[in-house]
């Protein structure tokens, strides 16, 4: 890319690595939109989403090499994480509602540290490389350029999942406790309406979108034990620019800073991280509450 | 509050001969003075920050930077430390408090980050993660801090000094706001608290505390790398807390002991020791929450009551 003294980029460049912002913008939204749920409902910070995400990618590589078919892995591997975040919150997080608001937080900061662990004795230091299953590799054509199967289908897949979600939101009866209780969960529970097994619900519902982003992830990077430790602060970035509790300000949220992160590699690769922190500081400075004004 | 603080005294005077090795009690005292300065923040005005290796690596950058780059002396360098530390209170500070609650923890976390990486990337000034090497060994008053006990004595002087300051602070009008602002923060503005600057003033202190020890840590190791700005380190500040009691006098103190001698112990004998840290950690938040400090305050208050009621026969079995 360097000649003599002038960094040229194309537009051809420019556009391909707009598309790879919208792939890692699809497992940021993902990721955000998880946190923003569980925390929107229940004001619990979920510090250990990153390890739901880095087990997600363990458990889909390790089910690939059992069954070897990469669908049902996709499919299966979120579930069985999801299954074990309802067991945590029914377990550890419930005994906590109505202390001290940060001690979900600090307890799943500690579960943090026990996953990383248990995936290390269990899987090693290093991590396990993956391969992209049959079917996803090489290229397809867009009309206007040739772009990698792999990361048009972690797009396609983020924009279907997402757009599931928005409907179980916002369309069904389950979703319509879940909007009323970000807003007021006092006043939904004097209504006679079970919340606390909502609750439990959506924080599995969260931990699930978690891990399949960790999956969707884990054929492109392969999978290392602290994967999830900087994805679950770049997450945070990501709410809090949407709005924390906001779906919506998650979703765009998550593809800006997935452009963000893309763009700026183009230029200062060095840079993408940092670049996010500023956005988010620019944010914070203009705006009252994040871009979806909520929260 | 009172007799925390001087039981702690002659107690710290005689904790290298009880620890396995000098070495570690000035660990003791560096980790401490920083879990004090993060304990008047969270335990004392209520405000968790997730950010709180910034300070401790700016207290030791700025400390490292100058004493091996510039060839300051001592002193300057540990007051450009704290300096350093201080204004990044200020900035980080200011920011972060725009927003309240868990997204303020989220904030000072982004913040902390944000340092890292900038430690990490300007590898010509900081040493990247080689760390920065060339602090000399330093005699001030003709002590040679590179014996293990003058460092500790050294560091010492400046722990006693600092949590009597704490102490002071608590006493105050000001420390009598933090706590109206952790009861109840809108209570406090009904009160007429400007909370805000009440929070910012909290986070500076505690910030200034945390770059003292950085300050000691550059010091004392002679030195400084990245780990100090490294999330795990934001971390490790909070376990202290919580292990040792928050909100208790000599909390900082007794966790500090906890966490290092464990990680003494358990790094030799268990190669996966933060899982057990994380174990600690969730079993202090479910079923400990008051720390071990906490817990003993609230066994010599219910003893107190206790004898207080067996006292006065009016009042059937205290609890």
């Amino acid at each position: 890319m360097l000649h003599g003294e002038v960094i040229h980029i194309s537009a051809d460049l420019l556009l391909l690595q707009a598309f790879i912002g919208l792939s890692l913008g699809a497992i940021y939204a993902m990721m955000a939109s998880g946190l923003s749920l569980i925390f929107g409902l229940m004001r619990v910070v979920n510090f250990a989403h990153g390890s739901f995400y880095m087990l997600g990618a363990y458990t889909i590589v390790y089910l690939i090499s059992l069954i070897g078919n990469f669908w049902i892995c996709l499919i299966v591997a979120p579930i069985i994480i999801g299954g074990i975040g309802i067991l945590i919150e029914v377990t550890g997080i419930r005994p906590l509602y109505g202390t001290e608001e940060f001690n979900p937080l600090l307890l799943t900061l500690g579960l943090n540290y026990v996953f990383v662990d248990i995936i290390r004795i269990l899987f090693g230091l290093g991590g396990i490389g993956s391969s992209i299953p049959q079917g996803l590799t090489g290229m397809v054509n867009l009309g206007f350029m040739m772009f990698p199967k792999y990361r048009f289908f972690m797009i396609v897949a983020g924009a279907i999942v997402l757009f599931l979600v928005w409907l179980f939101i916002n369309k069904t009866s389950i979703g319509m406790v879940v909007r009323a209780g970000t807003k007021d969960n006092d006043m939904v529970q004097m209504l006679g309406i079970n919340i606390r097994l909502v609750w439990t619900l959506v924080f599995g519902l969260g931990i699930a979108l978690a891990a399949l982003s960790g999956a969707l992830i884990a054929p492109i990077t392969g999978t290392i034990p602290e994967m999830g430790m900087f994805i679950v602060i770049e997450a945070f970035v990501v709410v809090v620019i949407g709005g924390m509790g906001s779906f919506a300000g998650s979703i765009v949220a998550g593809i800006l800073v997935g452009e963000v992160i893309a763009i700026t590699n183009l230029f200062y690769p060095q840079a993408g991280t940092v670049a996010i922190f500023i956005l988010m500081a620019i944010i914070l400075l203009t705006t009252k509450a994040g871009l979806s004004g909520e929260g | 509050m009172d007799w925390q603080f001087w039981i702690s005294v002659p107690i710290l005077i005689f904790l290298p001969f009880i620890t396995p090795y000098h070495a570690i009690a000035t660990n003791i005292l560096i980790v401490g003075l920083f879990a004090t300065g993060f304990n008047i923040l969270l335990g004392f005005t209520g405000q968790l920050s997730f950010g709180h290796a910034s300070f401790y690596g700016l207290g030791a950058y700025g400390t490292g930077l100058l004493i091996a780059r510039l060839n300051a002396p001592l002193w300057a360098g540990m007051l450009g430390g704290v300096f350093a530390a201080t204004i990044g209170g200020v900035v980080i500070g200011y920011l972060s408090l725009r927003r309240s609650d868990v997204y303020f923890s989220l904030l000072t976390l982004a913040f902390s980050q944000v340092l890292y990486f900038l430690a990490f990337q300007f590898r010509s000034i900081t040493g990247g993660d080689d760390g920065l090497r060339g602090i000399p060994v330093f005699t001030p008053f003709g002590i040679d801090l590179g014996q293990m006990l003058n460092m500790y004595y050294f560091s010492f002087v400046f722990f006693i000094a600092m949590t009597y300051m704490a102490r002071i602070i608590l006493r105050s009008p000001l420390g009598k706001a933090m706590r109206a602002v952790k009861e109840n923060e809108d209570r406090a503005i009904a009160c007429g608290f400007n909370t805000q600057r009440v929070k910012l003033i909290s986070f500076i202190i505690s910030g200034i505390y945390g770059g003292l020890a950085g300050a000691l840590f550059a010091i004392n190791l002679r030195y400084v790398t990245v780990d100090l700005l490294h999330w795990a380190m934001n971390g490790e500040v909070i376990f202290v807390c919580i292990v040792g009691g928050v909100g208790t006098f000599f909390g900082p103190i007794v966790g500090s002991v906890a966490f290092l001698l464990l990680h003494d112990y358990l790094q030799v004998a268990f190669t996966r020791w933060e899982m057990v840290v994380g174990m600690i950690l969730i079993f202090f938040i479910l079923f400990f929450n008051q720390g071990i400090v906490g817990g003993i305050e609230n066994w010599v208050a219910s003893y107190r009551e206790k004898r207080a009621a067996r006292a006065g026969s009016s009042q059937g079995g205290g609890n």
